[in-house]
């Protein structure tokens, strides 16, 4: 009995040792190429809020990691991509949630130039009602670039709703909820900037790894 | 393996027991990822690899296992291959692992998956296996992508949206619309659509069925009349 338990349990461990090796190997053959479509992924989606011709900095690996912040929505610490032009900090990309859309949490990207002034809004990931709340998304509509160049100077605090509560955003019929909680995200962010730009424009010591650059994207 | 045997794998993976209508094993998968054709292909493809492989893998070592570990150890060879699956997708097809994203790494607990090699795979040479693996799996895909494909049109009025995240920016031009202009059917798109086409897919395999087995009938009370005659 103790000699089939035994049988059994080695078969088990011979097993496992092996799985273990396998996927060892396969994760050194694949875990820089993961972590490389993973940075042009992110690269993407932040040279659509971020124009290339405003930075010339490595803006990946330049980040700041931002501790949570109720103005960002989050509970957890976010990271933030610093652009700079000739060494001057000239936009800043922020990660942001809103967490009263229709069902739940709608994760944004905004971006922050140095005046201040948004150079543009992008959801990430959401959970609207396919149809109804996701015209956010820009593959499915333009709305979101509404806020393209607004700014805290631009829409004073009243301002920042949508133009059923009597704020300054258009929203479309069927749902309401979804973009009053894109815009007020949005607004928060514009406040955290404000608060927090010094500390997000510091330099920083620059990152010894190669990475891919904004051109090899671009083609 | 004789072409004889291979046919009737085959046929019975793809057709008479077929995962997604007959079987109703592993639907969860099915039901949340056939809002489109893409999505629904290429989980499809994903389980019917990772089917494949198991089959192939587990067969030969079948005799080594102890019959009272064969689960854990079963189970384990899955998810390793499973796994491997899931970083090669995450490092060559990046766009449609994010889409795909939780549901590559459920292939491990996707029923199906461990039914097969339960049934077939832990009693079958490895060939067999490997090809019984590969039939499921395609029947599936093939459930799916015609659920897929009755979901995207009705839902969203196109066909191949999102081809792109497989073959790269070029593919965008595939995409076809069927219906311009078209606002959307929400239920189509939800799982209660995926249930009702579903029901329906499954309705009209049940009629083929019955269909052929009334002709058989027929054949079968014609013969001795006229022989009679």
């Amino acid at each position: 009995m103790a000699k089939a338990s035994l049988h059994t349990a080695l078969n088990l461990l011979f097993f496992a040792v092996i799985g273990t090796a396998i996927l060892a190997i396969t994760y050194q053959l694949t875990h820089e190429p993961i972590a490389r479509s993973e940075e042009m992924e992110k690269l993407k989606l932040v040279s659509q809020i971020a124009p290339a011709e405003i930075y010339d900095n490595d803006i990946i690996k330049d980040s700041a990691e931002l501790a949570a912040d109720k103005l960002l929505g989050n509970d957890d610490t976010s990271v933030a991509y610093i652009g700079r032009l000739k060494g001057e900090p000239s936009i800043a990309v922020l990660q942001v949630i809103a967490s009263d859309g229709y069902s739940g949490k709608i994760r944004l990207i905004v971006s922050v130039r140095s005046d201040g002034r948004i150079g543009g809004v992008r959801v990430i990931s959401h959970k609207e009602t396919p149809g109804l709340g996701d015209y956010i998304e820009i593959a499915k509509n333009k709305w979101i670039t509404v806020f393209n160049g607004t700014s805290l100077d631009s829409i004073k605090d009243s301002g920042w709703k949508v133009k059923k509560d009597g704020g300054s955003f258009d929203y479309m019929a069927g749902a309401t909820i979804t973009p009053r909680a894109v815009v007020k995200a949005v607004h928060k962010a514009l406040q955290y900037f404000a608060q927090h730009r010094e500390e997000l424009f510091k330099q920083r010591p620059p990152a010894k790894a190669e990475a891919v650059t904004s051109e090899g994207v671009k083609k | 393996m004789t072409a004889q045997e291979f046919k009737e794998i085959f046929y019975n993976g793809v057709w008479k027991q077929n995962t997604g209508v007959v079987q109703l094993l592993g639907l969860c998968p099915i039901l949340a990822v056939s809002s489109s054709v893409v999505n629904a292909v290429s989980l499809g493809l994903a389980t019917a690899l990772v089917m494949a492989l198991s089959g192939a893998t587990i067969a030969p070592i079948r005799n080594l296992v102890p019959n009272e570990a064969r689960i854990p150890v079963f189970i384990l060879i899955i998810a390793v291959l499973v796994t491997v699956v899931q970083y090669s997708m995450n490092a060559y097809m990046y766009g449609l692992y994010v889409v795909l994203g939780i549901f590559i790494p459920l292939i491990v607990t996707n029923c199906i998956v461990l039914a097969r090699i339960e049934a077939f795979a832990s009693k079958n040479p490895a060939l067999q296996s490997a090809v019984d693996g590969l039939a499921m799996g395609l029947g599936l895909t093939a459930v799916l992508a015609v659920l897929g494909g009755i979901r995207e049109v009705f839902g969203h009025g196109t066909l191949l949206s999102g081809i792109d995240l497989v073959f790269g920016e070029a593919a965008k031009s595939w995409v076809i619309t069927v219906v311009p202009n078209y606002h959307g059917f929400l239920l189509a798109i939800l799982p209660p659509g995926a249930f009702i086409t579903l029901g329906m897919l499954i309705a009209g395999k049940n009629w083929l069925n019955l269909r052929a087995e009334q002709k058989a009938k027929v054949v079968a009370t014609m013969t001795p009349s006229s022989q009679a005659a």
